[in-house]
């Protein structure tokens, strides 16, 4: 783990730059610092020794001084590919994955990462055919940013990295932001900054003297929903899936550092420490957050499960006024805006792991992409179920078992809860059916917007846009695995594996790993048939049965309880803090010229009078504040917002 | 009477939902739900004024959107619990 930034092309003082470029990435790689740099081509390396630790220092060159690469990752499966690259002769002068790489792509070109199993971003110098070459892996777990200036391409795993680039700077898009205030996070290769893109993941650039292209090198694929399934036999599936897991968690152990795991007390990460507690014959150290309110605290279940397993255990506290101290920091790291603030327990959260001098924690993220953990899945097949008979007052009550932890929902009527998740309304046809109360729910947000930022957007859709994003074989999948496309390719990149996930632990030098998003992992359940994965109402149906023997039953058999943190409430009481008041007056608003100062007053006095306000004033409420931060740290005083396009 | 109520009412989900915005233009007969007006939340919060500026004690059976679900309805619903005597 580790961060890079580069050049291809015309830089005149390339390895100054580097410096700078990296420099401004450092907490990511805290323990080393390196620089290359050849006629037309950079890169610059901080690094996070975590394998090959005496001897794996990047940029790292290939015996012939060819190939040069920089690495932001772990190859998981290196061990068998070096294994391999030996047989065929190749000789190996580390004990580093990062050689790997060199070896395989000097075998293969740009199609070795088809062999990599990893979480990985880097850039590769090729000095014999001039080019460089960037890739990013498949689920996207690491970043990677980059930007055309003067005809030079520049990338970096941080746009903080970039932004020290002589005439780049940071503009918000408008676009970005409309896609953020409906579907949470932009859609890359969009990000934030105006001009500056991310490599999608599952893609590969190529720059050269003729430009630079991207294309994808894998795609999440499901089977026609009427294609005989693959997995008839459940008990069949169940062994497969339970080799398979034991597997991912088995490689992603490698590390010459000690390695961790989260421990949120719900079924997916329990299943991860698990495997990994048996994995650990030193023991298994876990972390956890905490929180003051009980309907966020899930600590009786974390310690449950420490001690079932017996691992040493520690957690932060998340006390009220704790939100608010480190979310301006929490969106310097994250660089975008984000609706709720659940990435700052994370950040918490992995400062801890760092205080106890762990550089790498298991996690149990993805495993609700993948085998469909998230209520929307739910939602939708109730929705649709509704939808059969559109009067029904019976249906609709279904909608109250959903969400047994929102309390606003819990008092209504079969009729508003009907038409709250329009139920019988929204066509059964619709690409994002499954997504359409959450969109719809979220845009409502976008009420605040300014009237010069709703002009400039006119009449952009950023759901019309997704689904012009959309695969050709979309419409011949179940519904369900629809929806699960729409999460694992927008919303786990662009949110969950970014603004929860990398930004939050390289804040503190913290290497996430999962092993729920091992790619075989993925396509495996990708091809299972829906009701293994959603069983009527149970989520993640064959992940317990593969799983039951591991846990004790008060946590295999716990419903979803989605990680959420306090919201607006973080920001009023104890909670405010100056800058809080601030970002959100009347001055600054305007300054920023995106939202209603009159009515975003308004809702700032309505969320400190009420904590407990609805999903859409609290999402608007952190939404708008994380806006205003992004500006003030990124953009600084002089506000500047460049046109919709 | 009437007009007060819509008034009233009006005024609340102007500042309560709306958030001052005077420019948006909230038909009578506009759905509240279906023009991302209010929320579950906003349910709640919309009974409690209903309860509080109006001493009217809403029972589960009145919270429904044929009650509840645009100005008009809302004034037609409140304007009918006033007229109604209360029983010794």
């Amino acid at each position: 783990m580790c961060g890079f930034g580069g050049y291809f092309g015309s830089v005149p003082d390339g390895k100054a730059l580097l410096q700078k470029m990296t420099a401004a990435i450092a907490h990511r790689g805290p323990d080393e610092q390196g620089v290359f740099t050849a006629p037309q081509a950079g890169l610059g390396h901080v690094r996070l020794s975590i394998v090959g630790l005496g001897d794996g220092q990047q940029p790292m060159s290939d015996a012939t001084g060819e190939l040069t690469i920089a690495f932001n990752g772990e190859i998981f499966n290196y061990v068998e590919l070096r294994d391999e690259l030996r047989a065929k002769g190749r000789r190996f002068r580390t004990s580093s994955d990062t050689e790997v790489i060199l070896h395989l792509y000097d075998e293969m070109g740009e199609d070795c990462v088809s062999r990599l199993n990893g979480d990985f971003a880097f850039a590769l110098w090729d000095n014999r055919r001039r080019r460089m070459l960037l890739a990013r892996d498949r689920m996207g777990v690491r970043p990677l940013f980059y930007a055309m200036r003067a005809g030079t391409l520049y990338f970096a795993s941080e746009v903080k990295a970039l932004l020290q680039v002589p005439g780049l700077s940071a503009e918000i898009d408008p676009i970005a932001l409309d896609q953020t205030f409906t579907l949470w996070a932009p859609i890359a290769p969009r990000t934030p900054f105006k001009d500056i893109f991310e490599l999608e993941p599952a893609s590969l650039m190529i720059a050269d003297e003729r430009g630079a292209t991207a294309r994808t090198y894998w795609n999440l694929e499901f089977p026609d929903r009427d294609a005989p399934s693959r997995h008839a036999n459940e008990g069949q599936a169940v062994e497969e899936l339970r080799a398979l897991l034991t597997d991912a968690t088995r490689i992603r152990m490698r590390a010459d550092v000690p390695v961790g795991s989260y421990l949120s007390g719900g079924l997916d990460s329990s299943i991860v420490s698990a495997l990994a507690a048996g994995m650990a014959p030193q023991g298994l150290r876990t972390f956890s957050v905490t929180f003051d309110s009980a309907e966020h605290d899930e600590s009786a279940f974390q310690n449950e499960m420490a001690a079932t397993l017996g691992t040493d255990h520690k957690a932060v506290a998340c006390q009220a006024g704790d939100i608010a101290k480190v979310f301006p920091e929490v969106i310097r790291y994250a660089e975008r805006p984000v609706l709720r603030t659940a990435p700052a327990p994370l950040y918490q959260l992995s400062g801890l792991v760092r205080d106890c001098g762990l550089k790498v924690v298991l996690t149990g993220e993805g495993a609700d992409e993948v085998f469909a953990g998230y209520d929307i899945f739910k939602e939708a097949r109730v929705r649709r179920f509704c939808g059969r008979q559109p009067g029904s007052r019976m249906r609709p009550h279904l909608f109250r078992k959903l969400y047994p932890y929102l309390p606003g929902l819990k008092q209504q009527s079969a009729e508003y809860l009907a038409a709250f998740f329009g139920a019988g309304n929204d066509p059964l046809d619709d690409p994002l059916f499954s997504h359409r109360p959450r969109l719809k729910g979220t845009a409502a947000t976008k009420m605040f917007f300014s009237g010069d930022l709703r002009a400039r957007l006119a009449d952009y859709d950023a759901a019309d846009e997704l689904i012009s994003r959309l695969p050709d074989a979309f419409g011949r999948w179940h519904p369900l695995h629809q929806a699960q496309y729409l999460e694992s390719r927008f919303l786990l990149p662009g949110y969950i594996l970014s603004s929860q996930g990398d930004r939050m632990a390289m804040a503190h030098g913290v290497e996430g790993r999962f092993p729920f998003l091992d790619h075989r992992l993925v396509e495996f359940a990708a091809g299972l048939p829906p009701e293994m994965k959603l069983n009527g109402l149970v989520e993640k149906h064959i992940l317990r049965e593969a799983t039951k023997d591991l846990l004790p039953a008060s946590i295999g058999k716990r419903t979803k309880q989605p990680y959420r943190a306090p919201d607006s409430h973080s920001f009023s009481g104890r909670g405010e803090l100056d800058y809080v008041r601030t970002a959100m007056g009347e001055e600054a608003i305007a300054a920023g010229g995106l939202f209603n100062a009159k009515a975003v007053t308004k809702l700032y006095e309505k969320c400190r009078a009420r904590p407990a306000s609805g999903f859409r004033d609290n999402a608007a409420f952190v939404g708008i504040l994380s806006t205003q931060l992004w500006l003030q740290t990124f953009t600084g005083t002089s506000v500047r917002t460049a046109e919709a396009a | 009477m009437t007009e007060t109520i819509k008034d009233s009412v009006k005024a609340f989900i102007i500042e309560n939902f709306l958030f001052g915005d005077t420019s948006y233009e909230l038909a009578d007969t506009a759905s509240l739900i279906e023009n991302d007006i209010i929320d579950s939340t906003g349910v709640l919060e919309l009974v409690a004024f209903i309860e509080d500026r109006f001493g009217i004690a809403m029972a589960d059976a009145d919270i429904v959107p044929a009650n509840l679900d645009s100005l008009a309805r809302i004034s037609a619903f409140i304007a009918a619990k006033s007229a109604v005597p209360v029983s010794a």
